[in-house]
């Protein structure tokens, strides 16, 4: 579904990604794992679309996104969820309101029906009686959580994590990453989840990539990952 | 009623003072409503919209409005666009009537210029095409406060580093930026167009 080919960027002459390729089949989740700078976020971003590639490129069902035009690339992110790392809830809204935001402005659902799907999507993620609060009054958890509501209210089939559980205690992060799970039963989404937590994340994810240096340092299910005799992947599992 | 105090002892010297209120009233409609006024909202809501954009740009709810498949320009810039184009005209035609009252206040409570004599003489001299002058430059003014801080706000973390001192330099710019404009466009306004 998503073909990633020999992608390649740079910035101000520093190599961030050097031809980067995988593929994600429909359906499946990925963890993509690696040191913190290693371009993960970048290839994330690449994936989006909100950035273009020096080289190489990203196809979605085979249709190019990393040099498609404005017209494709909304076609493309009808389709696309994006939880980013800090959030980035509107704070000039309320968590409802902010939920709401896309079914608003893009769909032409009535005012009832978006408030219920609204309301059952704060259920989803347990944040049921916080929906007139606004970002500045929830908790760091609370805020990924009302932002994996937005991404999910469109019942999106390509979800993009960009470090879920980053900033969290141990537990919420637990939570939030147990969260993505039931929402991937429920939504069968394709997913790249970028992170750290290893391995709580093993449990969510179909494979793993490991980016090292710019490159893919290894690909492989989360047990050939933890069984790997590399010595870059073993340094980073034991610290 | 700087202007009132000026105004009378200049216009004195030369006997004129019954000229203190078309003179106050043409200064401050042609010019100095206009600019000052422009002035005072680009420190004001000027520096308001830079920061407040570029604080959204690097805490990527920009991105997030991209990633909805939503225009940003839509809803960042054209609602400041409109805004300022309506206020600032609104906010102009204040400064003008607050200043030709505080010019009364000195010239004529103060001096011993007479009413009749202050607005009659205003009301003689200041004509429509006057008054448009000053609409037209606050309406263009509008444009280039709302164009410069949506610009420098938008494109904080590109042109002027990423963070908070991306975003401080950009408010810094924004205000910068449309001062100067400002003060260029009224000079090629008041030369060439009228």
């Amino acid at each position: 579904m998503i073909k990633i080919d020999n992608l390649q960027k740079s910035f101000d002459g520093h190599d961030v990604l050097k031809g980067i390729s995988f593929e994600v089949g429909k359906g499946q989740v990925f963890a993509l794992v690696g040191g913190s700078g290693g371009g993960k976020s970048v290839l994330l971003k690449h994936v989006a679309g909100l950035m273009k590639p020096d080289r190489g490129s990203v196809t979605v069902d085979g249709t190019e996104i990393s040099g498609s035009g404005q017209k494709s690339l909304r076609a493309f992110r009808e389709r696309l969820g994006f939880l980013f790392q800090g959030g980035a809830l509107f704070d000039s809204l309320s968590v409802f309101d902010n939920v709401a935001f896309p079914l608003k402005e893009k769909s032409k659902l009535s005012r009832d029906v978006i408030r219920e799907k609204v309301l059952m999507e704060l259920e989803n993620v347990g944040l049921s009686g916080s929906e007139h609060r606004y970002p500045s009054q929830i908790s760091g958890g609370m805020v990924k959580r009302a932002a994996l509501a937005r991404a999910l209210v469109e019942d999106p089939e390509i979800m993009l994590f960009d470090e879920p559980t980053t900033g969290l205690d141990p537990v919420t992060g637990q939570s939030i990453l147990k969260l993505i799970d039931s929402c991937h039963r429920r939504l069968s989404f394709t997913g790249i989840i970028v992170t750290h937590e290893i391995p709580k994340v093993f449990a969510i994810v179909d494979h793993v990539i490991m980016l090292h240096q710019g490159l893919v340092r290894l690909e492989g299910t989360p047990s050939d990952f933890m069984e790997s005799h590399d010595p870059v992947i073993q340094a980073f599992l034991n610290g | 009623m700087v202007l009132g105090f000026q105004g009378f002892y200049s216009l004195s010297r030369f006997g004129s003072d019954a000229f203190l209120g078309p003179m106050v009233g043409l200064a401050l409609i042609k010019e100095l409503g206009p600019v000052i006024a422009a002035l005072m909202v680009t420190g004001r809501a000027g520096s308001a919209i830079a920061a407040e954009i570029g604080i959204m740009r690097i805490s990527e709810q920009i991105d997030a409005l991209e990633l909805m498949g939503l225009n940003p320009y839509r809803y960042l810039m054209v609602p400041n666009l409109i805004a300022a184009l309506i206020c600032l005209p609104l906010l102009t035609a204040l400064f003008d009537v607050v200043g030709i009252f505080g010019g009364y206040l000195i010239g004529g409570k103060l001096l011993g210029v007479g009413a009749g004599t202050y607005f009659g003489e205003m009301a003689h001299y200041v004509e429509m095409k006057d008054v448009l002058e000053g609409i037209y430059k606050s309406l263009s003014f509008g444009v280039i406060i709302a164009w410069v801080s949506c610009f420098k706000g938008y494109y904080s973390g590109i042109y002027t580093g990423f963070g908070s001192e991306g975003v401080s330099k950009a408010t810094t710019q924004a205000v910068v930026l449309s001062s100067v404009l400002i003060l260029v466009w009224d000079y090629f306004m008041t030369s060439i167009l009228f």
